[in-house]
């Protein structure tokens, strides 16, 4: 006989334990299961003391729990007391591995055997997954273990590191300072780790600092609790079976998403993409009736955002009216729109205005526009300029814009109206502006930003498919063909096809036969030519522009290389469609001729220097040259070392520098620190929680206040060139520094428990003068260059010598 | 890459300085004082004055180093336009003594000068020349770098040791505990090698021996590998030399580098400091001359 229960909640994170506490708080029978032993499984993990932050501060919290900013020991005591105190129904160690039924009847089935049932369903698991275990016989023994939390605990032990990742390999270097190591891989080499763990593993292989066994997977574990080492690890190799005695097993073999789970319970994604969010009502109730998804599994990873929804679930499966916390957020913004209309009926207006949100699901398009603007512009304004830096996307909800395409004499202005969009440019290829938009009249625009838009394309194919064709579209006409009408452009956009390619893979080689044209949608790509044997890189070509022109006229073949330097992505025309349309419009064809004609005598240019710059050209691409808008560079024959670049970014920012001079590689004189270089499609943005990472419209990448300190910026930046720091007192100034002793090098206290925060450069984007780093550089050895500038520096000036 | 700090701007204050110098020498030419040249006439004022003036703003620099957020000029244009107007100062104040040097508080200023455009052009001439050394040397490592290049060699030799007769094994581990560069300001500044090494003397008493760039280790290693006759032993203990030869150059290139920045920075420590006597003196010199008017 199972047990039986109104509400079931899956998952004791913050909105699990929400949900549930509002439950027993109204007292409706209810159960809470949670997989592990303790409540907030993820925050537990947390390392000791780290400061929790309660973002959207606008918010306001909604649950029987407290939540405010604090440390990881109050928030998990506040909510403990908060179960107890509400007589919460929990079962910890309870693992659900199945729900089945509808409505009024589901079953929940545990690891353990046992059987639940409910009439409705709450899932709040998260998206942390569950690491995948080892999988043989014997792989519940005390010795292994899926996480290591501190590398130093170990000491003269024999220790096997299953996975060839980034965990398992940071895990085995450090163990292997006090520890035998021995890393076993099931592949032939570490493929799936980020370039710097894969030098530094096989760095400690090579040195023998510890031992890597490939191709070799595990077959069984068994403990031998007599012998010295008490387990005994079997492992498969291609040569045969070997055993292994060991003390500690660490399988850091990745996590299973929740996704496969969750789509077992029967509940649908709108598509196969990994970011896709489950389709959900506007009272987060999945298409399985009755079962609902709340938290990070729905899209929604902050802590307070969970909780509410916790609340608001138990409300509406009460049948309990309850207007989502959000709402009177979303009326102060819609309080600007003419006519007195109902939240609801005011977003509903919206997505049958804007046919782009209409297959939108209406929970998903709120969420989108409580992260909107709603902007009510007057006529003639600017929205945007041409060359700035700005990536949030534009709908007309009413009225009309103009947008001018071309500059000076041959401007154009092409007028938009209500339901279209633009900006898509900056928002796929995160680059500078293409065109200036001005206001019509009676124009009211929804500003959405790159973030949430992204995060919609990756949900809804077809947004997806609306913004790509029209990003063809306008690049052509913006690129090469302004004067062809956007019908015939159209028909061709819709024969484009959408091609990825990974850093260093070849996107045409040099002799191949040229058949199409390749506009950069995102990435960047270089440019390299075979001289004397090698191939030599002589450019880059940024996101935005194309490459392989000549491949529409004519039928020649590719006299170079063009390789994606950074995860790019290009949108290929082929000659054949483009020669219809050039056929039937001569007009066209002799201004395409014409622009070939300048590529042509261009790239003879660069061919003659390309052979000197080559090399420096290379090394920048390295250094993130084919992503970066804005790199700091020293010249090492100025430089004397005196450190007051540092000093003044220090000393400008709060007390802490946000370059370090002297790390960084050097290539013929040019020294690249460690310092950011505003990429264009910045990799510290793409996973920040509280969004706190922008991008200002003149293209400076800064962090807003708001960063909770969660370091997953530092993690993601290749360049390492974000750290976490608390703020630092203000130093002794010069006069006091003579009077009591020079202070500038003693060491300041601070407060070590204050809140560590992500810091980076923002390239003074506060201070009128510029960036510090280079007007307090006493030789003139620091300068701020884009990759253009620096390509054309470097060719003209071989080419003069 | 780009311009030096003389070049800046087109040497703007090179001109700047200049037609300063040209007013001056035409002026004193010119000027016909009924008493020799000397600071009390109006064109001695009036050469003090801008002496003065330049010595003030010259110290300045200091200040405006430290102000980041400064929108006065780029530091790089102050720095080029300190050296420039700084030599200016050799002529203009020597026309405003009027070539006159006695035993007093107004010579001691102009010593006191002279010392600090002197370390400044140590100064100057150590920013033009060692940079592109320092840059040469490191072959494109950066410190920590440098610093790991000669941990990682002493790994390794660590590794081939214990596979070699203990003795050999006592000789490099005594050579890496010994290993002495560095130290004191002088020490740095002349790449002093005060290394030394654990190995059997004449008399076949272990002792400690100079070991300057590893010298005395690698010549015995190659005694040891001449006297070698295991084929397997010589091949390792060719190894060993080829890492102690590497472990030399790594260690070499972290004393030049340790001594062309001591050059770098050491010419401030006289700067500096003769610049805040020189402002003592020059207050003397100024209250004094009032004083006695």
């Amino acid at each position: 006989m199972s047990e039986r229960y109104h509400i079931a909640v899956v998952g004791a994170g913050p909105g699990g334990l929400s949900a549930a506490a509002r439950a027993a708080q109204t007292g409706v029978s209810h159960i809470l299961l949670e997989q592990s032993p303790a409540h907030a499984n993820t925050i537990q993990r947390y390392q000791k003391g780290k400061h929790v932050m309660a973002e959207p501060g606008i918010l306001p919290l909604r649950s029987p729990l407290k939540f405010e900013v604090g440390t990881r020991e109050k928030i998990l005591g506040e909510w403990a007391d908060g179960l107890g105190e509400h007589q919460v129904n929990v079962r910890y160690n309870a693992d659900v591995t199945a729900i089945s039924g509808s409505r009024g009847d589901f079953r929940l089935t545990l690891k353990s055997g046992e059987e639940i049932t409910a009439e409705y369903v709450i899932f709040a698991i998260g998206l942390q997954g569950n690491p995948r275990r080892l999988g043989v016989p014997g792989d519940d023994l005390p010795c292994v273990q899926y996480t290591l939390d501190d590398p130093d605990e170990y000491k003269d032990e024999t220790i096997l590191v299953i996975g060839a990742g980034d965990a398992a390999i940071e895990n085995a270097v450090a163990l292997s300072k006090q520890n035998k190591v021995i890393i076993v891989n099931r592949s032939g080499e570490f493929a799936r780790c980020k370039d710097g763990n894969l030098a530094l593993i096989l760095k400690h292989i090579e040195e023998e600092k510890l031992d890597c066994l490939y191709k070799t997977q595990c077959a069984a574990l068994s403990a031998t609790p007599e012998a010295e080492k008490p387990y005994l690890l079997t492992l498969s190799t291609d040569k045969g079976e070997i055993n292994m005695p060991c003390h500690r097993i660490i399988a850091r073999l990745g996590a299973i998403a929740p996704r496969k789970f969750v789509e077992s319970c029967g509940i649908r994604f709108p598509s196969a993409d990994p970011a896709a969010l489950p389709e959900l009502s506007p009272q987060y109730e999945s298409s399985v009736p009755g079962l609902y998804v709340i938290g990070a599994l729905a899209g929604y990873p902050l802590i307070k955002q969970a909780m509410n929804q916790g609340y608001e679930v138990v409300e509406s499966i009460m049948g309990r009216e309850c207007a989502p916390a959000d709402e009177p957020l979303l009326a102060k913004k819609f309080a600007r729109l003419p006519g007195r209309q109902s939240v609801s009926e005011v977003l509903a207006a919206m997505q049958s205005t804007i046919p782009l949100f209409s297959d939108v699901n209406p929970l998903m398009f709120r969420e989108l526009i409580l992260g909107s603007e709603i902007h009510v512009p007057a006529t003639g304004e600017a929205i945007f300029r041409r060359n700035d830096y700005t990536n949030t996307f534009f709908s007309i909800l009413s009225g009309s814009v103009e947008i001018e395409v071309g500059e000076g004499a041959g401007a154009r202005r092409i007028p938009l109206g209500a339901g279209q969009f633009f900006g898509e440019m900056g928002l796929l290829s995160g680059r500078r502006r293409t065109a200036t938009v001005y206001a019509g009249k009676d124009c009211v625009l929804i500003e959405t930003p790159r973030r949430d838009m992204i995060k919609l394309i990756s949900s809804v194919d077809a947004v997806r498919e609306v913004i790509d064709r029209l990003f063809i579209t306008r690049t052509i006409q913006t690129g090469f063909a302004p004067k062809a009408s956007f019908e015939d452009l159209q028909s061709i956009a819709a024969r484009a096809k959408i091609n990825k390619f990974k850093p260093n893979q070849v996107v045409f080689a040099e002799g191949d036969h040229a058949d199409s044209l390749h506009l950069i949608r995102n990435g960047s790509v270089s440019i390299s030519r075979t001289m004397g044997g090698s191939e030599v890189v002589i450019s880059y070509v940024a996101a935005g522009n194309y490459v392989g022109e000549m491949g529409l006229l004519g039928n020649t073949s590719r006299s170079a290389t063009v390789r994606a330097t950074v995860p790019t992505e290009t949108i290929s025309l082929d000659a054949a469609a483009f020669g219809e349309l050039l056929d039937h419009n001569p007009e066209l064809r002799a201004e395409m001729e014409g622009v070939m004609r300048k590529r042509v005598s261009s790239n003879a240019q660069t061919q003659a220097s390309a052979e000197d710059s080559g090399g420096l050209i290379s090394f920048m691409i390295k250094q993130g040259l084919g992503e970066a808008t804005d790199i700091l560079l020293i010249d090492e024959s100025l430089c004397v070392g005196c450190d007051n670049c540092e000093k003044a970014c220090a000393g400008t920012h709060g007390g802490t520098s946000r370059l370090d001079r002297a790390a960084g590689p050097t290539f013929a004189n040019v020294h690249v620190p460690t310092s950011c270089r505003h990429c264009e499609d910045p990799h510290c943005m793409k996973d920040c929680p509280p969004d706190a990472i922008r991008r200002s419209p003149s293209g400076e990448v800064y962090i807003q206040d708001n960063c909770i300190g969660c370091g997953n910026c530092e993690r993601n930046c290749p360049y390492g060139v974000i750290h976490m720091a608390a703020p630092k007192p203000a130093q002794p100034g010069l006069l006091s520094s003579l009077l009591f002793g020079f202070g500038e090098n003693k060491k300041v206290e601070y407060d070590k428990k204050a809140l560590k925060k992500a810091v980076k450069c923002d390239m003074c984007k506060d201070l009128s003068g510029g960036p510090a780093c280079v007007r307090a550089c006493p030789t003139g050895a620091a300068l701020r260059v884009s990759p253009q500038e620096f390509v054309d520096y470097v060719t003209t000036e071989a080419a003069e010598r | 890459m780009h311009q030096s700090m003389l070049d800046y701007a087109s040497r703007r204050y090179l001109k700047i300085a200049l037609l300063l110098c040209g007013a001056s020498v035409i002026a004193y030419l010119w000027h016909d004082p009924i008493s020799p040249p000397n600071g009390g006439t109006w064109l001695g004022y009036t050469l003090g004055g801008i002496g003065a003036a330049l010595i003030l703003w010259l110290t300045a620099l200091g200040i405006r180093k430290r102000a980041y957020s400064s929108n006065l000029g780029s530091l790089q244009g102050w720095v080029s336009a300190h050296v420039y107007l700084g030599l200016s100062l050799i002529l203009i104040v020597t026309l405003h003594a009027g070539f006159q040097v006695g035993w007093n508080i107004h010579t001691l200023a102009y010593v006191l000068m002279m010392l600090v455009i002197v370390s400044g052009i140590v100064g100057v001439v150590a920013y033009l020349r060692f940079p592109e050394q320092l840059s040469a040397n490191r072959a494109g490592l950066n410190a920590t770098q440098m610093l790991q290049e000669v941990d990682d060699l002493d790994q390794r030799a660590e590794r081939l040791i214990t596979n070699l007769p203990i003795e050999i094994g006592h000789a490099v581990r005594s050579a890496r505990e010994h290993t002495r560069i560095g130290g004191g300001t002088l020490a740095i500044l002349t790449s002093r090698d005060r290394s030394q090494v654990e190995l059997p003397a004449a008399d076949g008493v272990i002792r400690l021996q100079a070991n300057d760039s590893q010298n005395r280790l690698l010549d015995w290693l190659g005694t040891q590998l001449s006297r070698s006759t295991d084929g397997e032993l010589s091949r390792r203990i060719s190894d060993l030399i080829n890492i102690v030869a590497a472990r030399r150059v790594a260690l070499r290139r972290l004393q030049r580098d340790a001594r062309v920045r001591g050059w770098l920075d050491i010419w401030l420590y006289f700067h500096v400091p003769i610049t805040f006597a020189l402002l003592g003196a020059l207050i003397a010199h100024v209250v004094s001359v009032f004083l006695y008017w």
